[in-house]
């Protein structure tokens, strides 16, 4: 057993670190520091650097575009990526619709989509959600009907992140209203700009936008988009979630929200001391760590699995469903930290300092970790269910 | 033991929830948070109703803390809190707690006779507001650390400070004011309140909008002169008045969070009573109905405990009250924290969006537990009280 990287995966590492903070902008840096609210023209700024250095796309493989590393390698990237608190860069592109037609698409889909996805020229929403598919993603309505050479949706979706800024969104559709619930539902990919479409941002907790209400009016989505087989979306979507899951606990958001509450407390003056020279606080970030580490190890197992090929079981409902939690309890330890700064919300720069401005919205915006992505109580379902084997 | 309401109360109780009902459900604060400013002059939108104020003050409901002789109605703490767990419900948003009843408390406790009587009423009547203006960059929840100033001159004082996140202070007409006039930044004795015009030359009120869509003011006090007259009772001795009223204050949170947690309750109780997934309403999972039973029993334990603040934020022995009040605005931020969260997280998607009402509690709720006291000072002081020992 053996709990350390190897002396190249550090290098790499090393290296990755160096690079990031030398490639970013001065803006996005600045904004990074503090944990901002990155807005789409910044996020497409920072995909064309990691395109440019050919790292925007580390778990596709090198024939379509990728830099071909190995999962450890794409992990230590990522975590890099998110302690630096650089631009996420928008998934539905690189992670979802991008994998999922490298698998399943026809060469003349793979010719069209992944290059402008790739280099950030098209940029791409999720389509799965309805106002009465959530959770239950299978009892989707958005009807597809065949009309010939194309589809005629209609319908609506709901919490479509970045649908006001998307060139494309992938959706699941009914295309077959006889068969029973996953079986006549296809996956389509349908340009935001046919006439028919329209979205309607929708101001989130976190006092940003962030997803959209997406409604389909007789749209026509020519068949040439329908990715896989006719009523085989589910498979296909299915096994999308399956891609990547050593990254879902996202540890390196955490232990950058770690570190930023370190820095809080080093700053924050009371009873005449800085927090940090509290015990009661220091115990407080003590514990949160032990937490994290603990997830970390977790991730790093889970790693190492996939690394000798093994397929992503549910183990990782385990990383999920603490890792969204572990971020939540983050931002809460450093909502609790600003004192009285905690009640500021999106004031003018001065009336608190920098690195406290975010905070509040980032906590009130996080709330949403549990809950997108198969909320806590789906993935605690599929651990008793598939883990544990409890009777149903 | 007895915690029944008697019939003056319930008939008050009653008198609220009906007005909070009708008069001001949750939809009005929302309007109210999303106003834009009426004209160029008014930098900042009010946020409530200076009408709805008078009215309030007009049914007894600010003169409730007030004794007789200053135009009060003789109120106890719990009276209050019962009226506020009301108005808490539909996030009434009258500055009733940060704009009436802590300045004038403080103006009673510290204050002449001659103070009560030229600023109380008024308060009372809902015709003018004071904000309470203690907290600064370093003082924490530490009532005593202060470093604003009021050095003596000829003619009275010299104040020069900073004060932060002053409630509703945007729309103050004056500010009660704590100022060092002796002694180090934390010593006990040596803190003096004042009062200060907002027109006062030298002073700067600096709106900023909160976390729960409440507005608050900084202030800056560049050299403001101030009259003898000005201060409330013996210079430097003013801080035991001023933590009395803080824990009072403490105890209005817990009155007011109570309402709200029930209030959040019952929407998430209806909500997941009618929201359907997987062929059945998701109320009928058990993993979601033991999560609301907890949110009900936490909700059950702060109402128990707001019952214990409010006795005891009144208690003429320092300990008790202090011990009383700490255990109360502690359940409130464990419990109140566990049901606004998982008020959002049983709402799915449509709990992260601001249309959602869960989310205006969600808000409101942190700034309860970060007002008076948080946990962690709350905690503190609990455990460095005398008897804490066994
Ligand atoms: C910020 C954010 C961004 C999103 N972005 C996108 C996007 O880009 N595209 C997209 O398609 N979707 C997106 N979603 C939608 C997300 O996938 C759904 O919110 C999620 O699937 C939950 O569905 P729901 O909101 O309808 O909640 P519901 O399914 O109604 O759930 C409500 C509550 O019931 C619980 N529950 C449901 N079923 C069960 C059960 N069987 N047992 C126990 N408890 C249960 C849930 O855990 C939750 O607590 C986003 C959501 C958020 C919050």
């Amino acid at each position: 057993m053996d709990l350390s990287f190897t002396p190249d995966e550090l290098t790499f590492r090393a290296e990755a670190r160096a690079w990031i903070y030398s490639a970013m902008p001065p803006h996005i840096r600045e904004k990074a520091a503090v944990d901002g609210h990155f807005e789409m023209d910044e996020i497409m700024e920072w995909h064309r650097v990691l395109y440019a250095k050919g790292w925007v796309a580390p778990h596709w493989p090198k024939e379509v575009g990728g830099p071909g590393l190995d999962v450890t390698r794409r992990f230590i990237l990522t975590e890099e990526l998110e302690l630096a608190g650089a631009p996420a860069l928008s998934p539905f592109g690189l992670s979802m619709v991008g994998p999922l037609l490298i698998q399943f698409g026809n060469e003349a889909q793979k010719q069209r989509f992944l290059p402008k996805i790739l280099a950030g020229e098209e940029k791409w929403c999720q389509g799965y959600s309805e106002p009465n598919a959530g959770s239950d993603l299978a009892s989707l309505r958005l009807s597809a009907d065949d009309a010939g050479d194309h589809f005629v949706l209609n319908g609506q979706k709901t919490w479509t992140t970045n649908g006001h800024h998307a060139d494309w969104i992938f959706v699941l559709a009914r295309t077959d209203k006889g068969a029973k619930k996953q079986s006549g539902i296809s996956f389509l990919l349908c340009d935001m700009k046919t006439p028919g479409v329209r979205v309607r941002p929708t101001l989130t907790i976190g006092g940003t936008y962030g997803f959209c209400d997406t409604f389909f009016e007789n749209v026509k989505v020519p068949k040439e988009n329908l990715v896989g087989p006719l009523n085989g979306g589910w498979t296909m979507a299915k096994a999308l979630l399956g891609h990547e899951r050593t990254l879902v606990a996202a540890v390196g958001v955490s232990a950058r929200v770690l570190t930023r509450a370190k820095k809080l407390a080093s700053s924050i003056k009371a009873g005449g001391r800085l927090l940090i020279d509290d015990p009661v606080v220091r115990a407080k970030i003590a514990r949160a760590e032990c937490r994290l580490t603990a997830l970390k190890m977790a991730n790093y197992r889970a790693l190492a699995s996939a690394k000798l090929g093994h397929a992503p079981g549910p183990e990782a409902s385990i990383l999920k469903l603490r890792g969204s939690e572990t971020v939540q309890t983050m931002y809460e330890l450093c909502l609790d930290l600003l004192g009285h700064d905690a009640l500021s919300w999106f004031n003018e720069p001065g009336i608190v300092p920098p690195q406290e401005q975010w905070i509040a919205s980032n906590y009130a915006y996080l709330r949403a970790t549990t809950i997108y992505a198969g909320s806590s109580e789906i993935q605690k379902n599929i651990i008793a269910k598939l883990i544990l084997g409890l009777p149903s | 033991m007895d915690f029944d309401l008697s019939d003056d109360q319930r008939l008050l109780v009653d008198t609220v929830a009906s007005f909070a009902r009708k008069d001001s459900p949750l939809s009005r604060f929302r309007t109210l948070r999303d106003e834009e400013p009426s004209n160029a002059d008014a930098r900042t939108p009010l946020g409530f109703s200076r009408e709805t104020l008078k009215k309030m003050g007009d049914l007894g409901w600010l003169g409730l803390p007030f004794p007789e002789s200053v135009g009060g109605l003789g109120g106890k703490c719990i009276d209050v809190a019962l009226v506020l767990e009301q108005l808490g419900a539909t996030l009434v948003p009258e500055p009733v707690v940060s704009g009436v009843i802590l300045p004038g408390l403080a103006v009673l406790h510290a204050g002449s006779a001659a103070q009560h009587e030229a600023l109380l009423p008024p308060l009372i009547a809902g015709e003018k507001l004071l904000g309470l203006a203690y907290a600064e960059t370093e003082s924490r929840h530490d009532l005593g650390r202060v470093t604003t100033r009021a050095t003596r001159t000829a003619s009275g004082y010299e104040l020069s400070g900073e004060k932060r996140f002053i409630l509703d202070g945007h729309a103050a007409d004056g500010f009660v004011v704590s100022a060092r006039t002796s002694g180090a930044e934390a010593d006990r004795d040596g803190v003096s309140l004042f009062v200060v015009d907002k027109s006062a030359p030298g002073l700067t009120v600096r709106p900023v909008r909160m976390f729960d869509g409440r507005r608050a003011a900084m202030l800056s006090f560049a050299g403001v002169k101030l009259a003898e007259e000005a201060r409330l009772g013996a210079e430097g001795k003013a801080l035991p008045a001023l933590e009395k009223v803080i824990d009072y204050g403490a105890a209005c949170a817990c009155a007011e969070g109570v309402g709200l947690m029930n209030a959040v309750l019952g929407i998430t109780r209806d909500y997941i009573s009618q929201r359907e997934q997987f062929g059945v309403k998701i109320g009928s999972f058990q993993a979601l109905q033991h999560k609301a039973v907890d949110m009900f029993v936490e909700t059950e334990l702060a109402k128990s405990t707001m019952i214990l603040g409010a006795l005891a934020a009144e208690d003429e022995d320092d300990e008790t009250r202090a011990r009383g009040v700490s255990a109360a605005k502690v359940q409130l931020s464990i419990g109140g924290r566990l049901v606004v969260q998982q008020a959002i997280q049983l709402h799915g998607g449509i709990g992260i969006t601001d249309e959602a009402d869960v989310g205006l509690y969600f808000k409101r709720m942190h700034v309860l537990q970060a007002l008076f006291g948080d946990e962690d000072h709350h905690l503190a002081r609990f455990a460095s009280l005398p008897g804490f020992a066994a």
